[in-house]
């Protein structure tokens, strides 16, 4: 399984806000699964998870994203920076994950809303957060403006001697 | 001698005079034997004269309109000896001197029973066969007409019907013999003679498809498509297309009145012939089936093609029908089975059932001994599959063999990997686990093509055979669609239950084989 799925590439810095990293994972027939990469801030120092809801609007619930038929009629389509669901911690800290590319959201992953400490331990299996699908055109562009593994752990390794730089 | 009555004499004449051809007259006087048809065209027209000559002695003048014109339009022609009243002797005589000085195309048949349906047409029909090459017992002939044909059978129609509303002739439409079946009459015994003997029937495996065609009239149509819009929808890729079917339907629509606003009554006379072209030969699809063994991992059922480039040599419908195509001289195949495997899964065991439709064999009987030999043909080319139970089947039976697909339980073996370190104790509760219902949402490696959706199958048992601390053998027996490999590595937790959740650790599949397929078809064949 793991041989089709690709290029694990990452969205570092999310918005802006440090070491809130996405990784993507892009199968060969261009299917996209969004989920934490290892360094995101929500795995780290041990939190628990108090509330994780698809609800990231009044209007609009990402529960709600009804898809059918071959061509996946009525999926919500996404922009880069879509929100896709928003976690909220037991020390009361709040992240929201986002969709990173753009595409037509297939499914949101519903086991992590019933059992949140799967998305802690497996954040890159059966924690994923969303599938989405490119469109045809645009399956080998959309990660262009994202980091290869090995980029992204030069980027990680930075991170670690700027933070450990006498201020 | 024609079977002509009395009551014929007003129709043979007016379409006589209209332009219509000796056999075309034969067909609106419903003459329906078919020697009648098979007469030299000289000798036809020369009975249809004399034929009016003897009745013409018995009537009276047609009416006063056609005496009229009868003596103002044929200044021109000079009456040849005769002691018949001139006038319509005359006219009839003007269109025996078109036909003899030049080419004179039927109004009504566009030639089509005038010069096209004769001895060279028969020689060129059967060459056409001959070089094919194939192998029949019977033929049948096929004809395809311009679709204006019907048009002026019905501008024809109406101009006899008009004159002779009052005389209760007991002609119907349907009466009127068909252009096709006078064609099929006249041509069906000549092409048998230059085949030697073969029967050219009603219904055959062999299709042999003359088709004629008439630029210069297609217009005919075309207001048709104005009082009828509905008949003539264009369809997305192309434009308005008049076909005979269309055609028929508007006919049927419009009603006298309207069509004679639109279209000449006689039509018109046309100054070239029908053309006629290439003819086609046709053999009836034959179907083979068997069962096939795929021992090779890198091997895809059908060809693997993305932007017009091969990714993966050959494939498995490659390698069993080259032969096949050849051993019955088919120009094409339609390859299908009861189920696929993935490219990198071997299928063992009994093998599984597949079906070929062979299009437009050119031989379409072969022996027992003969798909034995194709058998080993197939076997022989490669190492990577083989068959058996090579058969020519009916179509009917494909439909067996796709039941297979829905139904019919499939047998596999799985190596499976453990991230955490086994023992042969861990794995020994699966082998009683019984009918265990699965919830599969569609797998990521598929969605892209397939609709999002959960499917429900069952696997009936597994068995499990220890390798080492990180691999062991599963066998299963499941319901027909299930997806092996998402229950062994969970498909991020999509498929459930499955492996990782049963033994608790990651797992994932190193290996897949089809160890059955339990589809008692096709029939077995003994080696």
């Amino acid at each position: 399984m793991r041989r089709q799925l690709s290029t694990a590439i990452t969205h570092d810095d999310m918005k802006g806000k440090q070491s809130e990293d996405h990784c993507i994972l892009q199968h060969s027939n261009r299917i996209c699964v969004i989920t934490l990469a290892e360094t995101h801030t929500v795995l780290q120092n041990g939190r628990a998870i108090k509330n994780i809801t698809y609800q990231i609007s009044n209007g609009c619930s990402r529960l709600n994203n009804k898809v059918s038929g071959k061509s996946k009629r009525g999926g919500q389509f996404l922009t880069d920076f879509a929100p896709l669901c928003r976690i909220t911690c037991t020390d009361d800290t709040e992240y929201t994950i986002y969709s990173c590319i753009r595409g037509r959201l297939l499914e949101v992953n519903e086991n992590i809303l019933e059992t949140p400490s799967l998305l802690l331990e497996k954040p890159s299996t059966e924690g994923y957060i969303a599938i989405i699908l490119p469109k045809f055109e645009e399956s080998k562009s959309i990660t262009e403006n994202l980091l290869t593994r090995e980029d992204f752990e030069r980027v990680v390794s930075e991170r670690s001697v700027t933070q450990s730089q006498p201020s | 001698m024609l079977p002509l009555k009395e009551k014929d004499t007003p129709i043979v004449r007016k379409l006589l005079t209209a332009g219509c051809c000796a056999r075309c007259i034969l067909r609106f006087c419903c003459v329906s034997v078919p020697a009648s048809y098979r007469q030299s065209q000289k000798d036809t027209l020369e009975e249809l004269q004399t034929f009016l000559r003897d009745t013409g002695n018995n009537q009276d003048s047609a009416g006063p309109e056609s005496t009229d014109k009868d003596n103002k339009s044929h200044d021109a022609a000079e009456s040849e000896a005769s002691e018949d009243p001139p006038n319509k002797k005359a006219k009839l005589e003007l269109s025996v001197t078109d036909a003899a000085a030049g080419p004179c195309v039927c109004v009504l048949c566009l030639g089509i029973l005038q010069d096209l349906c004769d001895v060279s047409q028969a020689v060129r029909i059967a060459d056409a066969v001959k070089k094919g090459n194939y192998e029949f017992d019977t033929l049948v002939l096929s004809v395809s007409l311009p679709a204006q044909l019907c048009v002026r059978e019905r501008s024809c129609w109406l101009h006899v019907k008009n004159e002779f509303r009052e005389k209760s002739t007991v002609l119907s439409r349907d009466d009127v013999i068909q252009v096709k079946e006078a064609f099929k009459w006249i041509m069906q015994g000549l092409i048998a003679k230059e085949l030697g003997g073969i029967a050219v029937v009603a219904k055959s495996a062999f299709e042999v498809s003359v088709e004629f065609t008439h630029p210069e009239t297609d217009s005919n149509c075309h207001f048709l498509a104005s009082t009828c819009p509905d008949c003539f929808k264009p369809t997305k890729n192309k434009q308005v297309a008049f076909t005979r079917m269309a055609v028929v339907k508007a006919l049927d629509k419009i009603s006298d009145a309207k069509f004679l606003k639109h279209f000449s009554c006689p039509p018109s006379r046309p100054s070239t012939s029908c053309t006629s072209r290439d003819v086609q030969c046709l053999h009836v699809s034959v179907f083979v089936a068997g069962r096939y063994n795929k021992f090779c991992r890198s091997l895809p059922q059908t060809p693997w093609v993305i932007d017009g480039e091969r990714k993966m040599e050959s494939s498995v419908e490659e390698l069993i029908a080259a032969p096949v195509l050849s051993g019955f001289r088919a120009s094409g195949f339609n390859f299908s089975s009861s189920g696929r495997e993935d490219v990198d899964v071997r299928t063992l065991g009994n093998g599984r059932p597949f079906a070929m439709e062979l299009v437009n064999p050119h031989r379409s009987h072969l022996s027992g001994e003969e798909m034995k030999q194709l058998q080993q043909t197939i076997n022989e080319s490669s190492d990577k599959i083989k068959v058996r139970d090579l058969q020519i089947v009916s179509r009917e039976a494909m439909s067996r063999m796709k039941e297979g697909e829905e139904d019919k339980t499939k047998s596999y073996t799985a190596l499976v990997w453990t991230q955490k370190p086994i023992q042969k104790d861990d794995i020994a509760f699966i082998d009683n686990i019984k009918d265990l219902t699965l919830d599969q949402k569609t797998p990521l490696r598929v969605l892209h093509r397939r609709a999002l959706a959960v499917r429900q199958r069952v696997i009936h048992s597994m068995t499990t055979r220890f390798l080492d601390p990180h691999h062991f053998y599963l066998g299963l027996k499941t319901q027909a669609g299930t997806y092996i490999k998402e229950f062994v590595h969970g498909d991020f937790g999509r498929t459930k239950p499955n492996m990782c959740e049963l033994l608790k650790t990651d797992t994932d599949i190193l290996e897949l084989d089809v160890e059955s397929v339990d589809v008692d078809w096709p029939p077995a064949i003994p080696e």
